[in-house]
């Protein structure tokens, strides 16, 4: 019967060896080699320079501004979807958007940000006058928790559509205003929701490029387009590499450290 | 779960259907096998109807595939897997592709049209005695301006565009190469400089550029210079023809200190079949009468001295594209500086991105 099932495991094993361990241990492999072939741990002292530096904290604040605005559009959002009568239909309303390509929509977003485009247009007839938008750092967060959203809806959402709402009732029958009820029972109840949510966000925020380049105009320069253009351009995979596993160590910390509890946001309602 | 097995059977039943459309598409258009020669050639740089003449002349059937940098070029080069007879790659690429034996020695008996090509253009550094590589077109890196934009500066010296009243008003090409090569012109240095003081005082003037670089672009730098986002960008020139073509406020300028000029050869990469083939369309494409009408679609500059002679006045004479001597004399190609330097000037240029206003 054990024999049986170990058989069973094989493919997963197979799997997860291949396509998980196999690529994170020869990232440390490469990032342990200059441009020349050379063993060394020179792209570690290199990442120690405050040039690196500076761009690892470039990226943790600009992926930190990326989940606290998200949250603070999706908790409202995903609250109020789970009060309207046609749940599902805001909510598919909410994903399509995510089924277009990461490119146009920063395409279209050149379009509307630009000198000439509808945003200005906007603030023109506000009595507002043109402003710079796009290559901003404000256009850059914009655009980003644009992407990001659906990520942070769902989990919450799901958390909030699994909250009894008799413990809300309760909650008001004895005597909790409205803003005690949710600080007290709404938000503990989907703190798991909300932790999913925020690491769908945070995590790919940290390695963002494109975006740096095509709306921030490359006046952001996280640790994700240093990657790039280390494997692309520079063609130094060693220093990239390095990077990179500064990167998932970065990840993993950020998992284990809201990682903790009962997942059951993850699972979502049947 | 019923829904689940619908939806993964019409994925399914969609692909096989579209496999046999193309499967039927590229049978009808002779792509079944037998004689075609595989080209790989950056995108819209060729004009289409000289690919029909040349499969109607030859009775080739071409397979035409496009790239739009010399690195992703490059990596599927040398992947292997597809075959490409031709391909186009920049002089510091064909250098590298040397090294990195990935093209074939070109046989330059069976291009009697090579005696075309203006000698400025053959014999250059990146492949001596074009064993490897056969001139296309060539280009030069200089300021694309607005006429409206930019009051009296007309950009003859790259130190114009460090002028505070261009304040957030500039927009500069992704490129380490383009951006260090204009800092080092711009102190009157190499912009192959190798000297470590050099290349430091460089990136100490970019950084005072700062203020007015409003973005580091990639392609799409030809969108916004054309929709006037900024009033001045440094490009390369056929990214400026095609800019000037939708924006008639726009002119082109290589500044006085000196630049880069590039070239685009045609190689034969260690991936070919089609050897012979591949040598029958490096000749065609050599033609005077061919080559002159592709100039005409393209909008760059053509190396083939006849063909020059065969385009208008208006083309020939612009010595925006098609400088006087005395400023190619200044202009200088990339050297291939082997990948420790490379990987310093990316450095630098990343620091100078790092530069905060």
């Amino acid at each position: 019967m054990t024999k049986s099932r170990n058989l069973f495991l094989v493919p997963y094993l197979a799997w997860m060896v291949l396509f998980v361990v196999a690529p994170i241990v020869l990232i440390a492999y490469y990032s342990l080699f200059d441009v020349d072939g050379r063993f060394t741990f020179d792209n570690y002292t290199k990442f120690l320079s405050p040039v690196y530096l500076q761009m690892t904290l470039n990226s943790f604040w600009y992926a930190l501004l990326i989940t606290v605005f998200s949250l603070l559009v999706a908790y409202p959002t995903a609250y109020f979807l789970t009060r309207t009568k046609h749940k599902s239909l805001w909510l598919l309303l909410i994903i399509v958007p995510s089924w277009i390509n990461l490119l146009l929509k920063a395409y279209a977003f050149i379009g509307i940000f630009g000198t000439y485009g509808f945003a200005n247009k906007v603030l023109e007839l506000a009595g507002i006058g043109t402003k710079q938008i796009l290559f901003t750092d404000f256009s850059f967060v914009f655009v980003s928790v644009y992407i990001f959203i659906p990520f942070m809806i769902l989990p919450v959402y799901n958390a909030l559509d699994e909250l009894n709402p008799s413990l809300i009732y309760a909650s008001r029958d004895l005597g909790a205003s409205p803003w005690l009820t949710f600080r007290k029972v709404v938000f503990p109840l989907t703190l798991e929701g909300v932790k999913a949510g925020c690491q769908a966000v945070f995590i790919p925020a940290l390695s963002l490029f494109m975006i740096t380049r095509l709306i921030a105009g490359n006046r952001v320069i996280t640790l994700g387009t240093a990657i790039e253009q280390h494997f692309l351009v520079t063609q130094d995979w060693g220093m990239g590499s390095a990077i990179a596993v500064v990167l998932i160590i970065a990840m993993a910390v950020i998992m284990i450290l809201t990682g903790s509890g009962k997942r059951g946001a993850l699972h979502g309602s049947q | 779960m019923k829904q689940l097995v619908n939806l993964f059977v019409s994925v399914l039943v969609l692909s096989a259907v579209l496999l046999f459309a193309t499967y039927r598409l590229n049978a009808s258009e002779g792509y079944s096998g037998g004689n075609t020669l595989t080209i790989f050639n950056w995108g819209d740089y060729i004009d289409p109807d000289l690919i029909a003449e040349f499969e109607e002349q030859t009775g080739i059937t071409v397979i035409y595939q496009t790239f739009d940098s010399n690195e992703a070029m490059m990596t599927k080069i040398e992947q292997g897997g597809t075959t490409f007879d031709i391909s186009v790659p920049s002089d510091y690429a064909i250098s590298k592709m040397k090294e990195d034996r990935l093209l074939l020695p070109i046989d330059h008996a069976k291009l009697p049209n090579l005696k075309h090509i203006d000698p400025r253009f053959m014999n250059l550094s990146f492949d001596p005695d074009n064993a490897y590589s056969i001139p296309y077109f060539w280009g030069t890196v200089g300021v694309v301006y607005n006429r409206e934009l930019v009051g009296d500066h007309e950009f003859t010296s790259w130190n114009e565009l460090w002028d505070p009243a261009l304040h957030n008003d500039i927009l500069l090409v992704d490129g380490a190469r383009e951006v260090m090569g204009m800092g080092l012109n711009s102190l009157g240095y190499s912009l192959n400089d190798k000297n470590e003081e050099h290349l430091q005082e460089a990136k100490r003037k970019l950084n005072e550029l700062t203020p007015n670089v409003k973005a580091i672009v990639g392609d799409e730098i030809k969108m916004l210079l054309a929709n006037e986002e900024a009033a001045a960008g440094v490009v390369w020139s056929g990214d400026a023809a095609e800019m000037m073509w939708e924006n008639e406020n726009l002119d082109y300028v290589v500044p006085e200190e000196g630049s880069n000029v590039w070239f685009d050869n045609m190689v034969i990469p260690t991936t070919a079949k089609n050897i012979e083939g591949a040598h029958e369309f490096i000749n065609f494409m050599l033609d005077p009468e061919i080559a002159a009408r592709n100039t005409e679609y393209v909008g760059y500059s053509t190396p083939n001295a006849a063909a020059l002679a065969l385009l208008p006045e208006d083309i020939s004479g612009d010595e925006r594209f098609y400088p006087a001597p005395e400023l190619t004399d200044k202009l200088e190609v990339y050297d291939n500086l082997g990948k420790r330097m490379l990987s310093h000037y990316n450095e630098l240029f990343l620091e100078f991105k790092m530069h905060r206003k």
